[in-house]
This record gives C-alpha cells, sequence and structure tokens, in this order.
C-alpha cells in the first residue's frame, strides 16, 4: 500500500518543535568529532563525573551494600565497608519493601520522603509533609509530571526566565504549551525585575494565553545567580496577585561558593510572609542528586515538594507518578543519604568533610582560573562591578561578560556551575553565520570546537535577547587541564574576533 | 464497561471538584479579598481578576488528559490495602487476617523474590569502583562479577558510573544488548536503535508521545490490556482503538478483529497509526504462536500500521509446548526488513527471572524509521538526560547473563530455573483452585505472571455493586480484600467483553503463602455465593 506508518510529515507536530540545545547541534557535532578520534572538552553539560570527579566515597558504599545485600551477612563485610555505611545500608533496606529490585510506592519509599521533608524542615524551619513529596527519576522527571499537569493546551503559558534552562521550553513545546518568556536583567548580576514580568504577562494576555505558572531557577541555571529574599518576596506577591503556580527549579542550592548570601528557598520565603499569601500561593520546588559536591547525574535522583496544592489534586498527580510505577530505588537510597549525611562522630564523617570540601574548593579555584583566562582574551572583559552596566557606558569593544565568575572572585552572591559569557561578535561575524545558515553564536561555538575540541552551548539554546549573544560553558573540567583550556580558548577567540573584527572597532569609534 | 468505569470516576471527580469549589468559595475567596493588602501597591488591572478565580493547579484547572487517564494498577484496591495494612501495624487484630497479600502488582521481589546473586554483583562493584582492585574484594565477590564489572566500566566513557550518558544509553552496554539480541533472535541487531529507557514504560510514552497528535489518530490495543497502553493514550490525547482477545480461544489474537476494528474506527474518521500486542500476554498470560504472529506482522505491513511488541515477559513462558518468538525475529524470518515495517519491541529489568521493577531498566528496539523520525526519538530522548546508569547496566546483564563455563553460571542457572520452575508450580496451584470455584473459569497461565479468571456473578452480587456504585467485579475484589487481605486488579481495570467479569491475580506470592491464598480465596468465594446466589 505504499503507507509509511510513521514518517517525520505523519510525527506529533509538537515533538518536532522541541529545542534541545544541551544536546542539540553542538553536542552531535562533538560526539562525531569524538568518534574522528579528536580529544573533545564537554563541558556542555552539568555533568561533573564525566569529566573526572570522583563520587563520594561514603553514599557510593552504602548504595553497593543496598545491591548486594548478601555481602552484609558476609563476616568479612567489615574488610572493605565501614560499620556507619554498613549500618545505613541495613537502615535504607528495612526502609524498602523489598530492597531495591522491588517497586516503590509510586511517590517513593515512605522513609526516604520522611527523611526529605525532615531536611527541609531543618533548612527551612517550618515542618514539611512527607505526603507532600514525590521522589522522581532525577528533578527533570518531576518538572515534567508537573507541567503535564498544568498545561490543557496552546492557550497556557509558562513563565520561564530567558536565558533559561531548556528543559523548561522543551518540555512546554512537548505538552503544547506557551512558553512566556521574562527577561533577566544581564546589567544588573541577571537579576529579576518584576516589572519585567508584568510585561511579560500582559503581553501574553493580549494575546489570549492564560499564564497559569512561574518557573525560576535559583540559583540560575545557566546564569548563576542567587535570588535575594526580597526578590523572592516580590515573586511571590506577584504569583499571588496573578494566581500562578511557582515551580522553583532549586537544583543547584548546595553549589554555593560564598556566605556572605547564602541559598533561602522559595518555599521559607513564603511562609515567611505569613497569610494570606503563604496559605494561598501553590509552590512546587524541585531538587536532585545530580548537582552540588554529589554530582550523582547518573543515578536519576530528585524530588518535588508541594505546598498549597489540594489533596485532589496530589491524587491526580500522584495518579500520573502511578502510570510509571516508580522512581529508581537505587537512587532514591542516593536521595535519602544527600538529605540526611554523616554527622561528627561518624566513622566516615571525617572523609565525607574532605571529600566534599575539597569539591567544593576544587570548583572555586576553577571558576577562577576560568575567569582569568577570560580576562586576558583580546577582546574579553568580565563585568566586575556589581550593578554597574558595562553596555550602557557605550564601550565598543568585544566583550565577554561573565557575572558569575566577577561575582565569585568578589564573593558576591552566586552559585550553580556555569558561567555564561557574552560574545559580542562583529557584523562580520554575524554576516559569515548568514551565509552558513547559522545563528551567530553557533557559528562561533561550531568553529570553537572545531578548532580546540572544547564543547559549548551557544546562548541562542537557553535564549537571549535579541541581537546579544552568548555561550554557556561548565566550570566542570579537571583543575589541571584547566589553565591549557582557557590558553586554547583564548587562541581561538583572538584570532576569530581580529579575523571579522577587521576595521570594526574603528568605524564604530 | 470502560465507558462506565470512566463514566463514574468521572461523576466522583465533578462531586468532589463541586464541593471543593464550594468551600473555596465560602472560605478562601473572601478572604482573599478582604486581605489582599500586600498586592494593594501593585497595578489592580491584573490583579483584580485573580481572587475570583481557582488556584492554577487545582481540580478543574489542570489539564482534563490527566483526569481522563486510569491507573487501575495502583488505583482504589491498593489504596484499601495499604490503609488496612497500616491498621494492622497499629492494631494486629483490627482484621481477619494478619497480612496483606499482595497479588495485584508484577512486583516479586516485593514478595520475597530474591535477586541474580551475579546480577547484583556487578551492580555492586559498578557502584563501588574503589574496592575493584582490593584484595579482599576477590573473598567478597566471584571472579567473574569482578571481570564483568571491569569490562563495563571500561565501556563506560571516564569509568564514570555518576555521569549522564549518552541519551540512548552508554554505547558499549548497546552493543552488549544487540548482541544478546541477535543470540536470541539469530538475525542481527543495532545497537544504533536501541534507546535505553528507566523501565519499558517510559518508551512506551514517548512512541505514544510521536504518534499521537491528536484524537483523531488511534491505537489499536488489546482489550484486556495493561493499562498503561490505556492511560498513555489518555494523556497523550489519542484514541484507544480495541481490539478484543477471545477468551474462548485461550485469550487469542484474531486478525479478523484487528481487521474489523481497524475499519470500523476508520469509517468514523479516525487514523490509526499502531498495533500493541503484548507477547506474553499481560492480563491474559497467553503465549502467541509463530504463525499467528505472522499473520499479525503482515496486517501491519498491510495496513501501514507501527507493530508495538511488548515482549517484556519474554523470559516468562511455562508451557513445554509454547516458546516466545520476537516480533523482530518473526517479521526478519518472513524475509521482511528495515523498509517492509516500523517494529518496537520492549523489553525491561522488572519481569523475566530477575524482577529487578526497583531499578527501573529497560529498553526498546526501535526498527524500521527514516532517519529523520529516529533523530526525533532521540531528541525526545535527550530532554532527559538519560536513564539511570544502574538500570542500564541490569539491561545489559539480562541480555548477556553467565555462559557454561564461567564461574557464576552454576549458580546462575541455578537460581534461575528455581525461579522460573516455582512460578511454573504457582502458576499451576492457583490456575487449579480457581476452575474449582463455583461460576468461575480459568485460563491456562502459559505465559507473563497473571492469571485473569472469568468469574460469572449472579444478579444479587450485581445489585449489591451497583448500590455500593462499584463495577461489580470492583466491589467482589473489594469484599475480598476486607474479608481475606488478599488484592486482586478487578478486571474492569483493564477491559473486557461488556458484561463479563474477571479478575487479575499474579502468580508472585511465594510458595509457601501459596496454600493460604488458595484457602481463604476459596471460603470467602463460598461465602460470598451463599450471600447472593439466588
Amino acid at each position: 500500500m505504499g503507507l509509511k506508518a510513521l514518517d517525520y510529515e505523519t510525527m506529533n507536530e509538537n515533538v518536532k518543535k522541541v529545542q534541545y540545545a544541551v544536546r542539540g547541534e553542538l553536542y552531535l557535532r562533538a560526539s562525531e568529532l569524538q568518534k574522528e578520534g579528536k580529544k573533545i572538552i564537554f563541558t556542555n553539560v552539568g555533568n561533573p563525573q564525566a569529566l573526572g570527579q570522583k563520587p563520594l566515597t561514603f553514599p557510593r558504599q552504602v548504595v553497593a551494600l543496598c545491591q548486594a545485600p548478601f555481602l552484609l551477612d558476609d563476616p568479612n563485610v567489615g574488610l572493605i565497608f565501614p560499620a556507619d555505611a554498613i549500618a545505613r545500608a541495613k537502615h535504607y533496606l528495612s526502609l524498602t519493601s523489598g530492597g531495591l529490585g522491588a517497586y516503590s510506592d509510586s511517590r517513593g519509599i515512605p522513609g526516604v520522603r520522611k527523611e526529605v521533608a525532615e531536611f527541609i524542615e531543618r533548612r527551612d524551619g517550618y515542618p514539611s509533609d512527607p505526603e507532600l513529596i514525590f521522589l522522581t527519576d532525577g528533578a527533570s522527571k518531576g518538572v515534567m509530571q508537573i507541567l503535564n499537569c498544568i498545561i490543557r493546551g496552546q492557550g497556557d503559558g509558562v513563565l520561564v526566565p530567558v536565558p533559561q534552562y531548556p528543559l523548561y521550553s522543551a518540555t512546554i513545546s512537548l505538552f503544547g504549551g506557551s512558553l512566556v518568556p521574562y527577561y533577566l536583567e544581564e546589567t544588573a548580576n541577571w537579576g529579576l525585575d518584576v516589572n519585567n514580568l508584568r510585561e511579560s504577562v500582559a503581553q501574553a494576555r493580549f494575546k489570549g494565553i492564560t499564564v497559569r505558572a512561574m518557573v525560576i531557577i535559583n540559583p540560575g541555571n545557566p546564569t548563576g545567580q542567587c535570588l535575594s529574599e526580597a526578590n523572592l518576596r516580590e515573586i511571590l506577591n506577584f504569583c499571588y496577585q496573578e494566581n500562578l503556580v511557582l515551580l522553583g527549579d532549586e537544583v543547584y542550592q548546595q553549589n554555593i561558593y560564598q556566605d556572605e548570601r547564602p541559598f533561602i528557598s522559595s518555599r521559607k520565603v513564603l511562609m515567611d510572609m505569613g497569610p494570606p499569601i503563604s496559605k494561598d500561593v501553590q509552590l512546587v520546588s524541585f531538587h536532585t542528586v545530580s548537582k552540588g559536591y554529589w554530582g550523582e547525574c547518573g543515578q536519576r535522583g530528585g524530588y518535588f515538594e508541594m505546598t498549597n496544592i489540594p489533596p485532589k489534586t496530589v491524587d491526580e498527580i500522584y495518579k500520573i507518578a502511578s502510570i510509571s510505577l516508580s522512581p529508581n530505588v537505587p537512587a532514591q537510597i542516593f536521595m535519602g543519604l544527600m538529605v540526611n549525611p554523616l554527622k561528627p562522630g561518624d566513622v566516615s564523617y571525617d572523609q565525607f568533610v574532605r571529600e566534599s570540601k575539597g569539591i567544593l574548593e576544587s570548583l572555586r579555584r576553577r571558576a577562577r582560573i576560568m575567569t582569568d583566562g577570560f580576562n586576558s582574551c583580546k577582546n574579553v572583559v568580565c563585568n566586575f562591578t556589581e550593578g554597574k552596566s558595562l553596555l550602557s557606558t557605550g564601550h565598543s569593544k568585544a566583550f565577554v561578560f561573565c557575572d558569575f565568575f566577577s561575582a565569585l572572585l568578589l564573593g558576591y552572591h552566586t552559585g550553580a556551575m556555569y558561567s555564561f559569557p557574552q560574545l559580542r561578535l562583529p557584523p562580520k561575524a554575524i554576516e559569515a553565520a548568514k551565509q552558513a545558515g547559522k545563528v551567530p553564536d553557533v557559528f562561533y561555538c561550531l568553529k570553537l570546537l572545531e578548532a580546540t575540541g572544547i564543547s559549548t552551548v551557544p546562548g541562542s539554546g537557553f535564549g537571549q535577547k535579541e541581537g546579544v549573544f552568548h555561550l554557556r560553558t561548565t566550570i566542570l573540567p579537571a583543575e589541571e587541564d584547566m589553565p591549557e583550556i582557557m590558553s586554547s580558548f583564548k587562541k581561538f577567540n583572538d584570532e576569530f574576533m581580529a579575523q571579522y573584527e577587521d576595521n570594526w572597532n574603528r568605524s564604530r569609534m | 464497561m470502560r465507558r462506565f468505569v470512566i463514566g463514574s470516576a468521572r461523576n466522583l471527580i465533578e462531586s468532589s471538584r463541586q464541593k471543593y469549589q464550594f468551600e473555596r468559595s465560602i472560605l478562601s475567596s473572601p478572604y482573599r479579598f478582604l486581605s489582599s493588602s500586600p498586592a494593594a501597591d501593585s497595578p489592580s488591572s491584573s490583579s483584580s481578576s485573580s481572587s475570583t478565580m481557582a488556584h492554577p493547579v487545582s481540580l478543574n484547572t489542570i489539564n482534563p488528559k490527566v483526569i481522563e487517564c486510569e491507573y487501575a494498577v495502583r488505583g482504589e484496591i491498593v489504596t484499601l490495602a495499604q490503609k488496612l495494612q497500616e491498621e494492622i501495624q497499629t492494631k494486629p487484630d483490627a482484621h481477619p487476617f494478619e497480612e496483606i497479600l499482595y497479588c495485584n502488582i508484577g512486583n516479586p521481589q516485593s514478595l520475597g523474590q530474591q535477586p541474580i546473586t551475579f546480577f547484583r554483583e556487578v551492580l555492586a562493584l559498578c557502584d563501588h569502583p574503589a574496592i575493584l582492585d582490593k584484595s579482599e574484594t576477590q573473598g567478597l565477590f566471584s571472579a567473574d562479577s569482578i571481570e564483568r564489572a571491569w569490562q563495563i566500566l571500561d565501556q563506560i566513557p571516564g569509568r564514570a558510573t555518576g555521569a549522564y550518558s549518552h541519551s540512548q544509553g552508554i554505547k558499549g552496554l548497546r552493543d552488549t544488548i544487540a548482541a544478546g539480541i541477535e543470540a536470541r533472535d539469530g538475525f542481527p541487531a543495532d545497537p544504533n536503535d536501541i534507546f535505553l529507557t528507566d523501565g519499558a514504560s517510559p518508551a512506551v510514552h514517548m512512541m505514544m508521545q510521536l504518534l499521537i497528535r491528536s484524537e483523531k489518530d488511534g491505537i489499536l490495543c488489546p482489550i484486556p490490556q495493561y493499562p498503561l497502553y490505556s492511560a498513555s493514550i489518555a494523556l497523550h490525547g489519542g484514541t484507544l482503538v480495541p481490539y478484543y482477545l477471545d477468551e474462548a480461544t485461550g485469550w487469542g489474537l484474531e486478525v479478523s478483529e484487528l481487521k474489523k476494528q481497524l475499519e470500523t474506527s476508520r469509517s468514523k474518521g479516525i487514523t490509526v497509526r499502531a498495533l500493541v500486542v503484548i507477547n506474553p500476554g499481560n492480563p491474559t498470560g497467553q503465549v502467541l504462536a509463530e504463525e499467528n504472529q505472522k499473520a499479525i506482522v503482515e496486517f501491519c505491513k498491510q495496513e501501514g500500521l507501527v507493530l508495538l511488541a511488548d515482549e517484556v515477559y519474554q523470559e516468562n513462558v511455562y508451557v513445554p509446548e509454547k516458546k516466545f518468538h520476537s516480533f523482530k525475529k518473526v517479521s526478519r524470518s518472513m524475509g521482511y526488513g528495515e523498509k517492509d515495517i516500523a517494529l518496537v519491541s520492549f523489553q525491561s529489568v522488572s519481569k523475566g527471572y530477575y524482577g529487578e521493577c526497583g531499578k527501573r531498566g529497560g529498553y526498546m528496539e526501535v526498527t524500521g524509521f527514516g532517519a529523520d523520525v529516529r533523530e526525533q526519538i532521540y531528541k525526545v530522548a535527550s530532554v532527559n538526560l538519560c536513564s539511570n546508569i544502574s538500570g542500564q547496566i541490569l539491561a545489559s546483564l539480562v541480555m548477556s547473563p553467565p555462559k557454561v563455563g564461567d564461574e557464576s553460571y552454576e549458580s546462575y542457572s541455578a537460581e534461575r530455573d528455581g525461579i522460573l520452575s516455582s512460578l511454573a508450580r504457582r502458576a499451576k496451584t492457583l490456575e487449579d483452585a480457581f476452575s474449582k470455584l463455583e461460576g468461575v473459569t480459568c485460563n491456562k497461565a502459559e505465559g507473563a505472571m497473571y492469571l485473569f479468571p472469568r468469574i460469572d456473578l449472579p444478579e444479587k452480587a450485581i445489585k449489591a455493586a451497583e448500590a455500593a456504585k462499584k463495577a461489580p467485579d470492583a466491589y467482589y475484589c473489594q469484599r475480598l480484600l476486607a474479608a481475606t487481605g488478599i488484592v486482586f486488579v478487578p478486571g474492569s481495570g483493564f477491559g473486557q467483553v461488556p458484561g463479563t467479569w474477571h479478575f487479575r491475580c499474579t502468580i508472585l506470592p511465594q510458595e509457601e503463602k501459596i496454600p493460604a491464598i488458595v484457602t481463604r480465596l476459596t471460603d470467602f468465594h463460598k461465602s460470598f455465593m451463599d450471600e447472593f446466589r439466588g
């Protein structure tokens, strides 16, 4: 009959619309080059262990024992496993209904959800209900479940920061909703201006879109900023006024490299605000084992916590979770271990602290090397001064903005594991990109990849203001490789700029 | 019948929704009007309307597709079971039984089935590779598990078990799986056709997502079916096109029935896009004959349908006269290749003799699609980054277990055969017990993990069920649970020929528990029939 069962033309249009830059064109090209034998430095995904970060020992010991519970009966188990790991493994196995090989409750193991609730209570100072905490296969799955519940069709809008982590744009396309962008202010350290939000909502409403939810990523991805308490209050007030559910992506809450501005959860601020807001604004907060000094991406462990979601709706979300049966159990144990870490006096405590501190301090040092590297580049400038806008001072030089690193150096409010420098590309480079049929920053990043093997993500994958270009890199490559990476970046960048710059500077002057 | 269930669920939701709205309207809205001072300084144009609106996330404002989908395996009856279990824990004599006997879900290890030692050794070593080169490790782990763990770690870039992998899964593991498929079928398999997933369910969702554009797109599904399919189709807004399995011929799948249903739905303007076949069957336990499979392949080819082959029970075949054949093997043996038929085969680590449900490992093998479609599947997979690594490793292990001559081969094969033969005995015992009950007929358990007996309920029982606003088989299951602690899933959760009633029972409780189940069920059934017999 010549009928094709499923071809491109007859596929779900929403699927085709999905853009997912983190694993998009750049990543595919990098994989090809790698196959051809070229050494590739992947800085495109926040995937620390792929770049040599060692897992924390203690959680791995516990999970290994849970995988092979027969070891617990072996008299020699103590030869390679410390007593506290053995005790913890027994503890977690006792919380399961049949070990790691049994489906758990679709919301996750009740005992682990209780540990998560206790963690939240310690963190925020307000009790948390384990019944409103669902464990998931990584935070992404949780985000997808919640957005699936919220989005009914094209008329439903979700406010998403731009630049944003493309999980949100991809998921919203997949479920056929409308992404309503709000721009973060690069010139104000990627701050969130509520007036921008109002404008975005007004514009969306004008187009007939019902804005239903707002996403915040705190600390920011790819932008690395940490929201202040005052800012969070404004946001929650805004959600209250506009009747929006707030989705708080807080997966980088451990990645804070300074003490002046600690991470504050949306939930704590919401509770602090008191009624009516604390009783009314709906909030879903997400967390994961993939980030922080854990970096256990491959485990796919996460949770979300719901606040002010009516019980009947929680039941519906439970039903959707149940169609996938249960989140994977080993990752649930990792989550338990993350929220209920070792305490002083435990046999493995010192090693655990040494390892986690070592990872965070190394991340800090690597960020420093990267910043210095960017600064040494021709036409590359980092914005060192908080609140001072270099863009608005009329400089005509090409800048690479890099608030995250500058903020790190000055001890400003920063987090996450990314740099999102701005690229001011000369017109000739933009023209060349057009000729090649590429978005200018994609063009730049592809050239960077071909020349140096450094695999980054173009800013257009996250969204950015028109005519402004960025790239995102993680700060995760191994410390000893950093100087070399930065010098090859510099070499490429300077040559690239020189090639396309020509008389650009002079003519602009 | 399905209509009825969905309808009753809607009524329930409707009533609770009205109640909820009522509560909100008397409680929250005025409250909010009175105390909106924090918002007072904001532009009022946008905020004035919000106080009369429902919450953005509430029953009447969430995606209606979410409300529509049903998932009986974890539905009402399970919620009741959990409640009873809690009551027993706090007050052991609260009910006439000491424990809840879960026969509702294919979750073998929750009922005491032991994992295969070799698999777990390898997983433990991959989770904690720091001990691999310690000499003490050799005293605790088998030599071939250590060797296998090294092999697997070498396949993972950077030996990083805590890293996101390629979104299709680690290439080396896909190579192993492809080799396993090739050994099983005798036809080549391409590692690039394999997508590793967190269990088989997300793979099914992914395919539904690709196929379903609107309610005009239909998916042919067996009735009775595993409710993952109906739920996933509902969630993606498509139309389930049912085809009935023939209970009289041991749940046979007739191509004439497929044709009839296809024509009917086409005449209603539905574009049928795919055919779901579950082999061995869930909940029906039948194993398809090769000839039957050939006819199905031919049908899909002729009608231009994607064949979605749920083959997660491929290791669970209990009768010597039946053998599992993959649809890939059947279609290739007919001479049909990539260009002739679009075929997706699903496999899972949760079933078989391994029963590793909690690991969420699985894969789909995708053949017969263009490169552009494949790219889209990859893109959708990449949004979720990758499936969990432990599950990926396990999926490779179940497709390449120890071989003759390996140190662990003997213990591995003893464990495997022990589990499979025990399952076969349990299936037989339960089948015999069901067949002895008044008004009950039971299919033969050829494969999978379930029995799906039919029960002829007396008129009075059906009336009583109606009065209790329950489907009659749900009513029976609920009474059974309350009286005995045994959890079955009512047939209405899987779909059945209207006017017939069934329940699904897993064959998974440990063997020593089976006699108690049989006795309790038999006693309950007798008193139930005594109560309602005309």
